[in-house]
């Protein structure tokens, strides 16, 4: 229930689709996704952008969508973990993290996977240091660094043979 | 009887450092057969009593079963587990264990697929859900393998035996010529196939099985033993999977409470004019408790800062830069216990002799700081109330635990409540208790609606628990040919597990000390034993040191233990301890020892930058030995897990508070392992299939504190004694 109805957002562009929601422009992004639009994909891990459990892709950027307004979105292309299956066939990312067992809680896992395909969007074929760096600010505390590494490794290999 | 029987996980002895658990109810299941079937439909249940089966039996009178017997119209009591096979061929296993991250659901799905003959896709674990599974005491002390493991494989064992009879009879043929695969029986002489389903079809058999029966040796495992996937990964990499924070119930309210601005605080004035006039608020005053439910969080956390309340702070707190000299000055006189079977202290020969009988004497103190789970879901809750009854959704790895909370809170009789665990973002022995919960249903009742509660980063880090900080006194000495002739070891607060020496010392005083805490503290991955290990292994090179003998040969040369010996020289193979030398800045360390059936040795190489005093791990190579292995896959990355955790406590992690406040309580101010701080990490698996399996989510963390420590020791000479090692590099902990 918005404090104030001039103030408040009533539209959010997520995963392609137009969809209605009625918050505060300065509530967080997280917490409509999470809350009024039932996408509990994205996580609260940290709520100052430390820790990249919530991280979207704003028209293609990775967003750390605790501390981004919902009123800054505007009309811009909110992706989340949930919008990056297409046609029932899993992302690149997706199956590479399965196939190399790149998770153990795996609650981290969808903030992994959305920077990581920022990353690929951005350099499809990085190296480890360009991993490493792109993704230190994503924590996974169960450890699976390395695990991670390999599947966007694994991901960027597979998407190359695909193309 | 076998060792799970004399002591199994619902009586195991508790560390004393496991301060948050108080004594376990002992509850009983309530569920009848009848209920159950009509709960479940038909079919085949079979239960595994863990408590003197043979007793059981008797009781019963069961004198026709060829395994255990039949219950009629209530469930035995001491059920640790039972499996379901429906109707229509599905299985489904229920245990109290929970999974957290350790892929529990995966290896337990392996232990009823290896001995009911069943492919794992057909096999559903609920697990957790206190109307639903068998009392647990919880998910701690790497139990889940030693324990529940078998004990799911025996009620398979007794379920496939049950399913061969029903074929034989229902064939009139020779059940020892009977096969099973795949969920069928088969009668090869005469290629007829009945599926479990098939032979479940209109049955209501029951049956309970005592905890000893044979299990089919490690040699012939054929799902065990392998790597199977995460049994569901594909419902976390695509974000379906409902962690307890991602539970919305309709009408739902979003809860918060008013914490005090420092520990031992206590309420004074308290105005809620402004947050009670809120719309949609409800708030809740109720003894020390303090909070509001609302339609959403950002309103919740309005008028949570809309209440004006006065606090009066309590004592002078001790902060983090007196902690060690504090618990040196208060003892616990109520503690009193733990370590050796009750007792604190484990003595035998001489201390005098021993160190006479050195040509070196040693004595150096060692200290751990505080450090937080910071498990990547906070604690949160979802509490229901419906007709008097009590659902709450919960991460925790105690639902019986919890339930016994929320009973207590809310005066409230077993059958009221009810605890469900969805497989929760970690614990690491960080969700032992049930606070996010009863906060939780405290607001519920008060709102009249479900109401859920997660917990902010902040509140995690200041109003959870802590693994203990420690203070540990080494004393020892040697002869000159590496003989170790004396070990004194006295740690105070830390915890008494891994305090014992897998050393031969023929004059040993080992010894823990219950001290007061200035934090709330707990259980934490492997306990004590990491801080145990670091000072022991550490002090063990020190000794090394000063014989003039190599850090591995001088173990060696000490131990009688073959399986340890076999880790430590496995991990030395691998990483080439004898045949390389280190470059210009870096250094070799090892450490290791054994804890809850892991034997793990840990070799590791740091990098030390003397301009900057960066200290980073390059490699670490870790051998594992907890006899025959599960799932290897999974194995190495626990095992490898619990090195990048360990790299945390030993280089930078510690909280930092001062008169009863947390200074460092986020994300920003805490550092954790990230990407960069990550080694190569490689992982020796010593596959010891004639050995019971044990569990492996902790003991392998215990080798690398002392294995970097060392490591750092080797590179720069510089001897580092507390941990964290070098929270701001090198520099600043030589020069501070």
């Amino acid at each position: 229930m918005p404090k104030n109805t001039e103030a408040a957002v009533t539209e959010l562009t997520v995963n392609g689709t137009r969809r209605a929601i009625n918050a505060d422009a300065d509530a967080s992004l997280l917490s409509v996704l999470r809350d009024q639009l039932s996408l509990t994909g994205s996580h609260y891990g940290c709520g100052e952008g430390q820790c990249g459990a919530c991280t979207v892709l704003i028209d293609g950027l990775p967003r750390r969508s605790c501390i981004t307004k919902v009123g800054t979105v505007g009309n811009k292309q909110v992706t989340t973990i949930e919008g990056l299956e297409q046609g029932g066939r899993l992302h690149p990312l997706q199956q590479a993290f399965l196939d190399v067992g790149a998770m153990q809680c795996a609650y981290c896992t969808s903030g992994m996977i959305m920077s990581a395909s920022a990353l690929l969007r951005s350099n499809p074929n990085p190296s480890v240091p360009e991993i490493v760096r792109f993704m230190e600010g994503n924590v996974c505390r169960c450890g699976t660094y390395l695990r991670i590494v390999a599947a966007i490794q694994q991901a960027a290999k597979n998407n190359e043979a695909g193309r | 009887m076998s060792p799970e029987t004399l002591n199994p996980v619902n009586h195991v002895d508790l560390e004393p450092e496991r301060y948050e658990l108080r004594s376990p109810s002992s509850y009983h299941f309530e569920l009848g057969r009848r209920e159950f079937f009509r709960i479940l439909g038909g079919g085949i249940v079979v239960a595994c009593v863990w408590k003197d089966a043979s007793a059981f039996q008797q009781s019963r009178g069961e004198s026709g079963a060829r395994r255990g017997s039949g219950f009629d119209e209530r469930l035995p009591q001491e059920i640790s587990a039972w499996l379901h096979i429906g109707e229509s061929g599905e299985v489904t296993v229920y245990t109290g264990k929970v999974e957290v991250g350790q892929n529990a659901r995966t290896a337990l799905t392996q232990a009823v697929a290896e001995e009911l003959r069943v492919a794992p896709r057909d096999i559903r674990m609920v697990m957790g859900d206190t109307d639903l599974t068998p009392f647990d005491m919880g998910t701690f002390g790497s139990r889940t393998t030693p324990t529940m493991n078998p004990q799911l494989r025996r009620a398979s064992a007794a379920a496939l035996d049950v399913l061969m009879g029903l074929a034989a009879d229902a064939w009139k043929a020779d059940r020892s010529k009977l096969t099973a695969s795949d969920g069928k029986i088969a009668d090869p002489a005469t290629a007829r196939t009945l599926s479990y389903g098939e032979l479940a079809k209109g049955k209501q058999l029951a049956q309970a099985i005592p905890a000893e029966d044979p299990l089919t040796p490690a040699p012939r495992w054929t799902v065990m033993g392998n790597s199977l996937p995460k049994v569901d990964g594909i419902e976390f990499v695509t974000g379906r999977h409902r962690y307890p924070s991602d539970i919305n119930l309709p009408g739902m309210l979003h809860g918060k409470v008013l914490r005090p601005p420092s520990f031992g605080a206590a309420l004074g004035s308290l105005d809620t004019h402004e947050a009670e006039a809120m719309p949609g608020v409800t708030l809740v005053h109720d003894g020390d408790f303090v909070g509001v439910a609302a339609p959403s969080v950002e309103i919740a956390s309005r008028a949570v800062a809309a209440i004006r309340a006065e606090w009066k702070p309590g004592g002078p707190q001790p902060s983090s830069r007196e902690l060690f000299d504090y618990l040196r000055k208060n003892p616990d006189q109520a503690a009193g216990q733990g370590g050796f079977g009750g007792r604190s202290d484990h003595q035998v020969g001489s201390m005098e002799k021993g160190l006479a009988d050195a040509h070196q004497r040693l004595q150096q103190t060692y200290t751990v700081a505080y450090i937080a789970h910071t498990p990547l879901e906070p604690r949160a809750a979802v509490a229901q109330w419906e007709n008097g009854k009590l659902t709450v959704w919960t991460g925790t790895q105690r639902p019986f635990g919890v339930r016994g909370e929320l009973m207590e809170a809310f005066r409230l009789p077993q059958g009221q409540v009810r605890v469900e665990m969805p497989d929760t973002g970690s614990g690491y022995g960080g969700k032992h208790t049930g606070d996010a919960a009863v906060e939780a249903a405290r607001l519920a009742k008060a709102a009249g609606k479900p109401v859920k509660l997660v917990w902010t980063r902040e509140e995690e880090f200041t109003w959870a628990y802590f693994r203990p900080a420690g203070v540990i006194d080494v004393a020892g000495g040697a002869r000159s040919d590496g003989t170790i002739t004396a070990w004194e070891f006295h740690n105070y607060n830390s915890g008494g597990s891994g305090i014992s020496t897998p050393y031969d010392v023929a004059n040993q005083h080992i010894q823990f000390h219950p001290t007061q805490s200035p934090l709330r503290q707990g259980s934490y991955r492997a306990l004590a034993a990491t801080a145990n290990h670091f000072a022991r292994e550490c002090f063990m090179d020190e000794l090394a040191q000063a014989v003039k003998m190599d850090p591995l040969e001088f173990r060696l040369r000490n131990l009688k233990d073959e399986r340890l010996k076999a880790v430590f020289q496995a991990a030395a193979q691998k990483f080439g301890w004898s045949e390389s030398k280190p470059a210009a800045g870096h250094g070799f360390g090892i450490g290791g020892g054994l804890e809850k059936g892991g034997y793990v040795a840990t070799c590791a190489e740091v990098a030390v930058d003397r301009a900057s005093g960066r200290v980073q791990t390059v490699r670490v190579v870790t051998a594992f030995d907890c006899g025959a292995v599960v799932n290897p896959d999974h194995l190495r990355n626990q095992i490898e897990g619990a090195n990048v955790m360990g790299i945390g406590g030993a280089l930078f992690e510690a909280i930092e508070f001062e008169n009863g406040r947390i200074l460092n309580g986020r994300f920003s101010q805490y550092r954790v392992p990230r990407f960069s701080d990550v080694p190569q990490i490689e992982v020796v698996l010593l596959d010891r299939k004639d050995q019971p399996s044990a569990g492996a989510g902790e003991s392998p963390i215990m080798g690398l504190a002392p294995a970097v420590g060392n490591a750092i020791f080797a590179a720069t000479g510089v001897r580092l004694r507390s941990l964290p090692m070098a929270p701001n590099g090198l520099k600043a902990a030589t020069s501070g």
